[in-house]
């Protein structure tokens, strides 16, 4: 058990498609335990890292005060940190409204939207602050590793922490590498 | 006997005129380009196609063939300056590959798949840039537009209009349309224009046409752009 590498996991400004895809490994997840354990991740509902983490895979880039939190958590606590998928690497979907001023964007959504009631932008101190425009991760933190995809196939996850954990230096070949 | 000049130790023979791409190009050695384009003059802006030669790095697209040159094209250093180059321009522009009509048939794309490039390595700009919808067969997305002239070039060479050209300069430059009112649909050009097919990004798209194949079964999905590039440019010389 001490033994083994530790895989924390998050989606900042993401979808979980990224998370669902990594899943997608199906009956592989089991050869995967037997030299993984996670840490903080959606799947375990751990709320924070161990200090002494392995490899971190963020999904999402970095839309609000809580990511930069939360990258930096994983920075920090991860010897490995990994952009999975479009939004981290490029802002992704999410960055499409990096060209619609914030403000604009909340009235939109809150405040002149079709069929708004009781009209107001949420205020609640518990809520994140949204940035000015959504970032990929690596203009926050040092990254070490990419993995491309809207989501990356199973079959990258595989290959990216097949590789690592033999100790060889990861490698995508061609049929991996898309960014849709 | 042929004259000849040496690409990464293989004799390539040339004809007096010929660029340094249009010789590798024949010979089947693949030099990874975006503005250039066997049908149209060359314009030497992309600088993928930078190889060296003699020691001297010089855009493969527009340098002279002569005889007993030494040229390195597929060397580590020039393809992770290929790579950074198409970083560049992935930053400089709005590239959202899930998002994008043309992803899989790509050129960009697949010259960044080419190079195995997995990041941006810079700050995105996402500058703001507009989309002309105006025309009722073509769409033009700004936001793609790497500024390659390939339309403007086809445009004014192969159409015998001047739909396009290239304003401004520097972060500034953009691409605009030969009309009063700015608009594509202001112009004279129509979906059977080669202009309208050159684009090697998704900035001008026809319409009606999207998703016709899926994604995952389109030209770059299987096939290295180098192969796709060969096997159609080297037809596009003979004719």
């Amino acid at each position: 058990m001490t033994n083994k590498i530790r895989v924390a996991t998050t989606s900042l400004a993401g979808c979980f498609g990224c998370h669902m895809s990594f899943l997608d490994i199906d009956e592989r997840i089991l050869e995967l335990a037997e030299v993984v354990v996670f840490d903080r991740s959606p799947i375990t509902d751990i709320e924070h890292c161990s200090t002494d983490c392995d490899i971190g895979l963020i999904e999402g880039g970095v839309c609000n005060s809580e990511n930069v939190h939360t990258l930096r958590e994983f920075r920090k606590s991860c010897k490995i940190l990994v952009a999975v998928g479009a939004c981290a690497i490029n802002g992704g979907l999410p960055a499409m409204r990096n060209f619609i001023p914030l403000e604009e964007c909340l009235n939109e959504a809150y405040i002149n939207g079709i069929g708004v009631e009781n009209a107001q932008i949420p205020n609640d101190p518990e809520l994140p602050l949204l940035l000015d425009k959504v970032r990929p991760i690596h203009e926050v933190v040092k990254v070490d590793y990419f993995l491309p995809g809207c989501p990356p196939s199973a079959d990258v996850f595989w290959k990216f922490l097949t590789d690592l954990i033999a100790g060889r230096e990861p490698s995508l070949p061609y049929e991996l590498v898309h960014y849709d | 006997m042929a004259k000849t000049i040496m690409i990464d130790g293989l004799s390539i023979p040339f004809e007096e005129g010929q660029t340094i791409m249009q010789a590798a190009t024949d010979a089947g050695v693949y030099i990874p380009h975006l503005c250039h384009h066997p049908e149209f003059s060359p314009h030497g802006s992309c600088k993928l196609c930078t190889v060296k030669v003699n020691g001297r790095n010089c855009s493969a697209c527009t340098f002279p063939a002569m005889e007993g040159q030494e040229v390195i094209n597929n060397a580590k250093d020039l393809n992770a300056d290929r790579q950074k180059i198409t970083q560049m321009l992935f930053v400089e522009g709005n590239h959202f590959c899930p998002s994008c009509e043309k992803t899989g048939n790509c050129q960009l794309q697949a010259v960044a798949y080419h190079l195995n490039m997995l990041d941006d390595h810079f700050p995105l700009f996402y500058q703001h840039r507009e989309m002309d919808a105006s025309h009722a067969d073509l769409l033009i997305d700004h936001n793609r537009c790497i500024f390659c002239t390939l339309c403007v070039r086809a445009s004014h060479e192969h159409d015998g209009k001047e739909v396009f050209a290239i304003s401004g300069r520097g972060i500034n430059k953009h691409l605009i349309v030969n009309s009063e009112s700015g608009l594509l649909k202001d112009t004279n050009i129509s979906a059977m224009d080669k202009a309208a097919h050159i684009c090697p990004t998704g900035a001008i798209l026809i319409k009606h046409t999207a998703y016709q194949v899926p994604i995952g079964e389109r030209i770059y999905d299987h096939q290295q752009i180098d192969q796709v590039s060969l096997n159609s440019e080297q037809v596009d010389h003979d004719k």
